[in-house]
Parts: structure tokens; C-alpha cells; sequence
């Protein structure tokens, strides 16, 4: 018959290396947001210039990153990448590098639509005033549409922390290949260890990512409230 | 670029092309229904059914698809309930697709602007009677870029039916891959198989945004 | 002398803390326009949307018609087939034509014959110059056009009285006239109206009582000539020079 399935957590270290998993998952998920953040709001200005070459040569970047599953992504660089430029990188770094673009794309259209829902006479008041086009992103455009941002910044985190659920696809040990491990392992003992195992980790996705909707919600609605004044 | 490679394998790509249709046709049909009628027990506060949605919506939404399927699909069958891999994958993206779109159902619901009720009332409307004539119709209409965003959102996560072995456009160039290693090919049809699918979609999607919004700012 | 079509006693409305309209009370005689005059704040519009229920009020009584008016919804709808009310925003319905929004309240919410409430409606598009439009979409039509269209969807269904609620305030300086000669027009035929207008001179055509509030409270009642040439009250005369240009 097996053991009661939801002791499968207090065999052995099984409790700790999920946690070890989910350590994984969150480092590449942190990573990417950071990297792509700050990548991701320089690409949004520059998309806001005026150079039609430029924009059109991101807009592409950002289209292709919308396209193209994240899966395939995830394979496309795994794969290809170190047969075209003879670079090996550890999963966990291609990992990073994909989700980092994806963010960027993704973070550029968030900054982007901010950046052009300031009001006109704004910047030409800056015009006006004899701004240069730096300082005119630095002390009008860019504070003026900080808080449009944010709401929609969140909710993209939380798909990221999401999407770093298929990195086990390219082998990466993070917290459901764990898991899956812990599973096969046990499978004798624990007939049902998948029903709880699983449904653990759709427990801890959940406690990671539910904070953050709460927060981008709270976050949208009192932008609503504060541009309504 | 061997051609070859990509001409033998057309056939396979073509069956996996379609798969995906087919899954992501049933999957959103049975999302945008469940969406719709999770934004109408919100719209209108129907007492306990209202909280179940909220929960409803925050779990599938802050959960990746990838887990749902694999507690269906090796989770269920332990406490008795078994699916088949297709039925799982459609189920999936019903659950965590008729959160999203129940999101945009009610954003476009809520959009509905006070003044239109206001004249809807005015002309002694009942409140059903506002809800079948004003706000239905408007809020729909203001529903549809989300609807549009999440269409194709749900398409992209099909993808991620492969961790099932179901035989949809990714999986068949991942098994291509396990079997000949012409990754560069078979990627490559891959890529152009979903922009063959996504970029008519949004030209459509968008094209259908801008005509419902010139009929609703009409005002 | 008849009994007054609306009498309003002593209605008091508030925000949570802030007091919105304070013991307000008057009277408004069948077939006669009571135009309410005062600064942006002072609660006119506030008044005349709790005439038909589009705000609540916590004190005071509404009689129309003889019948003190029960504050429910079913209430409201009854009464608002009698009570026709035209906002500043030409809210017309945008996924229905001139003539679908016209029948709408007709066919619906009356229960009249199709044939019979288009035949009144085209009637009334025929006098407010937009019988052409009958089957065009509010998106075709201009600001002006859209609020006469309005006024017709609120005479549709044979209100007794009509509230107007600064009705001209969105509209281009050209299309105004149009429709305030519209409003002149019903004002003529004995339409019982209250109107809440910036337009000085307008006022002075249709008033014939003008009401002038200041900080949710009537400060004055004054027959319309008497109000222009000689008002009672100090802020009155204030009011008027500062809309004097």
C-alpha cells in the first residue's frame, strides 16, 4: 500500500531540496529581472527617439521575443548558441540570458508606453525651458512616467517567476526537476508522492508570485486614483 | 541550412501545425466562456460564488502552466482521476486561460464610462435591462485587445504541451531533434511555424481592436 | 391654484462629512422653467440629479405629482418615464443607431408598439432638424447633433417634467444655439423644465423663476426678469457681474 503520501516531505533531506530547487529557480528568475530590467529601460528611451532604423530594429527584436514561445527560446539558445559562436555555457546561464532578453524586450514596451503617455506640453515645455534631450528624459519624461510602470513591471516578474517553471526543460536543477527526482525515487514507497510533490510546488509558485499581483493591483489602482486628481 | 531536411520533414510539422490549432481553438473557446462567466459573477456580486472566483483567478494566475499540467497529468491519477494527455493539456490551459480572460472581461465591464449608465438609468432602464442593452454590449467591445492579448498568449503556452509527449508543433521539433540532430532545421521550421500562426493572428487582432474602437468612442 | 407639478421640502444630501445641499425647499408650477443660477460647487447639479434619483438624498421629502416619491429602484424607473432627464455629456448609446437609441426606453421600458413610438420619434427628429440621421450611428454625429438627438430619446417617452444639466457646457460656441433654441421651443409649448445653464442670456429668455444657490443652499428665489435687473441678495449680484463680460 505505501506510506501516507504527504510524509514524502520528511524522508531524508527531500523538504530541503526542493528548497534548494526553488533557490535555483528564484536566483535565475532575480537575475534576469535585473539585468533585463536595466537593459530593458535603456532599449524603452531608445525606442522613444527619433531614429526610425533604430526603433525598427528593436521593435523586431521585441516582436521576435513575442513570437517565438519562451520554450523554443530556451531551446534556441541552448542549442544553437554554442554551435554558431563555439560558446558552452553552463544551462543555468543560458537560462539567465534568454529570460535577461526576454525581460529586456518585454520591460522596452512597458517603458516605451509609459514614456509616450506623458502629456505633450510637458516635454515641450521642457522644449521650451532649453532642455537638451538627456535632461529632458531625465527631469520630465522618465519621473513623469515612473508610475505608469510599475503596475505592469510587477506583473511582468511574476510571469518570468512563472516561465523559470521550464527550465527543467534544458536540464536546469531547479525546483520541479527536483521534485520530479524526489518522485521517481520514491515512487515505490509514496504511490501518490506526484499528487503531493506537485501540488506542493503549485503551493510555493503560488506564495511567491500571489504577493506580487497583490501589490502591481494595489500599486494600479492608486496610480488611477492619484493621475485622477 | 539543409532544405532537404526541412522538405522531409514537412509532413510531420504539418500534423503538429494542426495539432496546436485544434488544442488551442478548444482551449480558448472553453477559457473565453469560463472567463465570461467568471466576469459576470463578479461584475454583478453574486454573494458566494464571487469569493470562489477570486480564488479561482489568483491561483491559476500565479501559477505556471507547466505545474498544472503535471499535477493533472501525474498527480490526479494517484488520488483516482485519470485524463489523457490531450484532455489534461486543453483542461490546462481552460484553467489558467479563463483566469485571463475573466481579467479582461472585467476590465472591459468596469469600463463602461458612469455616464453611459447614468443615461441608460434615465431613461428608466431596469438593471437588467442596462446590463442586456449598455453594458454587455460596450464592455465587450472595450474587452477586446485584452481578449486579443490573451488569445495569443494561450497559443504560445500550447508549447509547452510537449512536457506531456503531446504531439503538437514543439513537441514534433524536439522528437525531430532526439531522433536526426538537425536542430538548426528543425528549429528553424518551428519559428516560422508559430510566426505563421501568430503574426496573421495579431495583424487580425489588432485590425478587430481598431475597428471596436472607433465604433465606442463614438462618443 | 393648482397643486405645483414638483415640490421639494427640505432636501439635505451629504458626502460622509461634507454637507452637499442644505434644507433646500421650493416649488415648481406645471408648465413653467426654474432655472438654477449659481457658482461651480454650489450643488445644482447635485439637486437636480437627486430629482430623479441618480443621487440619493438622506433628508427631506420630493413630492411629484401629488405623490411623495419612495427612493427605490423600482420607484425610480416608474418615475423616470416621467421625469426626463438630458446631461452635459451627449451620452448616446454608441453600439445602437439614432433611431434604436430613441425607441430604446419606447419599446422597452414602456411596452409601446414599435410602429407607434417611430412614428413619434421621426416626429420629433423632424423638429429638432435630424430626421436624416434616423439611421445613422453617434459616431457620424456632431456634439450638437448627438444632444438633440438626447433631448428626443428623453421626450420619447412623455415626460412631464424635463431636468437639463448644463446641457450646452461641452459644446462648441456654434452648435450652443441650436440647442438652446430647442430647449426655448419646448419652454413655449408649456414643457414643465428645470434647467441648470451657464448661459446668461438663455437663462433670462426661459426663467421664469430663477433659484440661486451658493454652498448647497438656496440663496435666493426670484421670478426670472426680477432676478437679472434687480436681485435680492448681495453674492447674487456678484455672481452676475463676474458673468458679465
Amino acid at each position: 500500500m505505501g506510506h501516507l503520501g504527504i510524509n514524502i516531505f520528511f524522508e531524508g533531506a527531500n523538504f530541503l531540496r526542493l528548497l534548494g530547487g526553488l533557490y535555483v529557480s528564484a536566483k535565475i528568475a532575480f537575475l534576469s529581472i535585473v539585468f533585463g530590467g536595466i537593459l530593458g529601460i535603456v532599449l524603452g528611451v531608445l525606442r522613444t527617439l527619433h531614429n526610425p532604423l533604430l526603433r525598427l530594429l528593436l521593435r523586431l527584436y521585441l516582436e521576435f521575443f513575442r513570437i517565438v514561445p519562451t520554450i523554443v527560446l530556451l531551446f534556441l539558445f541552448y542549442y544553437i548558441l554554442p554551435q554558431s559562436f563555439n560558446i558552452n555555457y553552463k544551462a543555468d546561464t543560458v537560462g539567465t540570458i534568454v529570460f535577461s532578453l526576454w525581460m529586456a524586450a518585454e520591460m522596452s514596451d512597458i517603458v516605451r508606453g509609459a514614456l509616450i503617455s506623458v502629456p505633450r506640453h510637458q516635454v515641450e515645455s521642457g522644449k521650451a525651458v532649453g532642455l537638451s534631450t538627456v535632461q529632458l528624459y531625465r527631469y520630465v519624461l522618465l519621473p513623469q512616467s515612473v508610475h505608469l510602470m510599475i503596475p505592469a513591471t510587477i506583473n511582468l516578474m511574476t510571469r518570468i517567476i512563472k516561465t523559470t517553471s521550464l527550465l527543467l526543460l534544458i536540464s536546469v536543477v531547479d525546483v520541479i526537476n527536483v521534485g520530479q527526482q524526489i518522485i521517481e525515487a520514491n515512487s515505490h514507497r509514496y504511490q501518490d508522492g506526484a499528487f503531493w510533490i506537485y501540488g506542493f510546488i503549485f503551493i510555493l509558485y503560488f506564495i511567491l508570485c500571489y504577493p506580487l499581483s497583490r501589490l502591481a493591483r494595489r500599486l494600479e489602482r492608486r496610480g488611477k486614483a492619484g493621475a485622477n486628481g | 541550412m539543409d532544405w532537404t531536411v526541412v522538405q522531409n520533414s514537412l509532413p510531420m510539422f504539418e500534423k503538429g501545425f494542426w495539432l496546436t490549432l485544434r488544442l488551442s481553438f478548444f482551449g480558448i473557446i472553453g477559457a473565453g466562456v469560463l472567463g465570461l462567466i467568471c466576469s459576470f459573477i463578479q461584475y454583478f456580486k453574486v454573494p458566494v460564488l464571487r469569493k470562489l472566483v477570486s480564488a479561482y483567478v489568483e491561483l491559476s494566475r500565479n501559477t505556471p502552466l507547466l505545474i498544472q499540467l503535471f499535477f493533472l497529468f501525474y498527480g490526479l491519477p494517484q488520488v483516482g482521476i485519470k485524463f489523457s494527455a490531450e484532455v489534461c493539456g486543453i483542461i490546462g490551459i481552460i484553467f489558467l486561460g479563463g483566469s485571463y480572460m475573466a481579467e479582461g472581461f472585467s476590465g472591459g465591464l468596469a469600463g463602461v464610462s458612469k455616464t453611459q449608465i447614468e443615461s441608460g438609468l434615465a431613461i428608466g432602464l431596469s438593471r437588467f435591462q442596462l446590463a442586456r442593452y449598455v453594458i454587455f454590449p460596450q464592455g465587450l467591445m472595450l474587452s477586446v485587445p485584452a481578449f486579443a492579448a490573451n488569445v495569443i498568449f494561450l497559443i504560445k503556452e500550447t508549447s509547452i504541451f510537449t512536457v506531456l509527449a503531446i504531439p503538437e508543433l514543439t513537441n514534433t521539433a524536439l522528437d525531430l531533434i532526439g531522433m536526426y540532430y538537425n536542430t538548426n532545421e528543425y528549429l528553424f521550421m518551428l519559428v516560422v511555424a508559430y510566426a505563421i500562426i501568430l503574426i496573421p493572428l495579431s495583424i487580425l487582432l489588432t485590425w478587430l481592436e481598431k475597428k471596436v474602437r472607433y465604433g465606442t468612442f463614438g462618443n | 391654484m393648482a397643486e405645483p407639478l414638483l415640490k421639494v421640502e427640505h432636501l439635505k444630501k451629504s458626502y460622509g462629512e461634507k454637507q452637499v445641499l442644505e434644507d433646500i425647499s421650493f416649488e415648481v408650477e406645471e408648465g413653467s422653467v426654474v432655472v438654477l443660477l449659481g457658482p461651480s460647487g454650489s450643488g445644482k447639479s447635485t439637486l437636480i440629479r437627486c430629482l430623479n434619483g441618480l443621487e440619493a438624498f438622506q433628508g427631506g421629502t420630493i413630492l411629484f405629482n401629488g405623490e411623495t416619491v419612495r427612493p427605490s429602484p423600482k420607484n425610480w424607473r416608474r418615475l423616470r418615464q416621467q421625469i426626463g432627464m438630458v446631461f452635459q455629456s451627449y451620452d448616446l448609446f454608441p453600439n445602437m443607431t439614432v433611431l434604436e437609441n430613441i425607441l430604446l426606453g419606447a419599446v422597452k421600458v414602456q411596452k409601446r408598439k414599435k410602429d407607434e413610438a417611430a412614428r413619434q420619434a421621426m416626429g420629433l427628429l423632424k423638429e429638432v432638424g435630424m430626421e436624416q440621421y434616423a439611421n445613422a450611428y453617434p459616431r457620424q454625429l456632431s456634439g450638437g447633433q448627438k444632444q438633440r438627438v438626447a433631448i428626443v430619446r428623453a421626450l420619447e417617452l412623455n415626460p412631464k417634467l424635463m431636468l437639463f444639466d448644463e446641457v450646452t457646457a461641452s459644446l462648441d460656441p456654434e452648435m450652443v444655439r441650436g440647442v438652446l433654441e430647442i430647449i426655448l421651443r419646448l419652454a413655449r409649448e408649456k414643457m414643465t423644465m428645470i434647467v441648470v445653464t451657464h448661459e446668461m442670456n438663455f437663462a433670462r429668455q426661459i426663467g421664469d423663476k430663477i433659484l440661486f444657490l451658493e454652498d448647497g443652499k438656496i440663496l435666493e428665489e426670484t421670478p426670472g426678469r426680477q432676478f437679472f435687473t434687480k436681485p435680492q441678495t448681495e453674492r447674487a449680484k456678484n455672481f452676475l457681474e463676474s458673468m458679465d463680460f
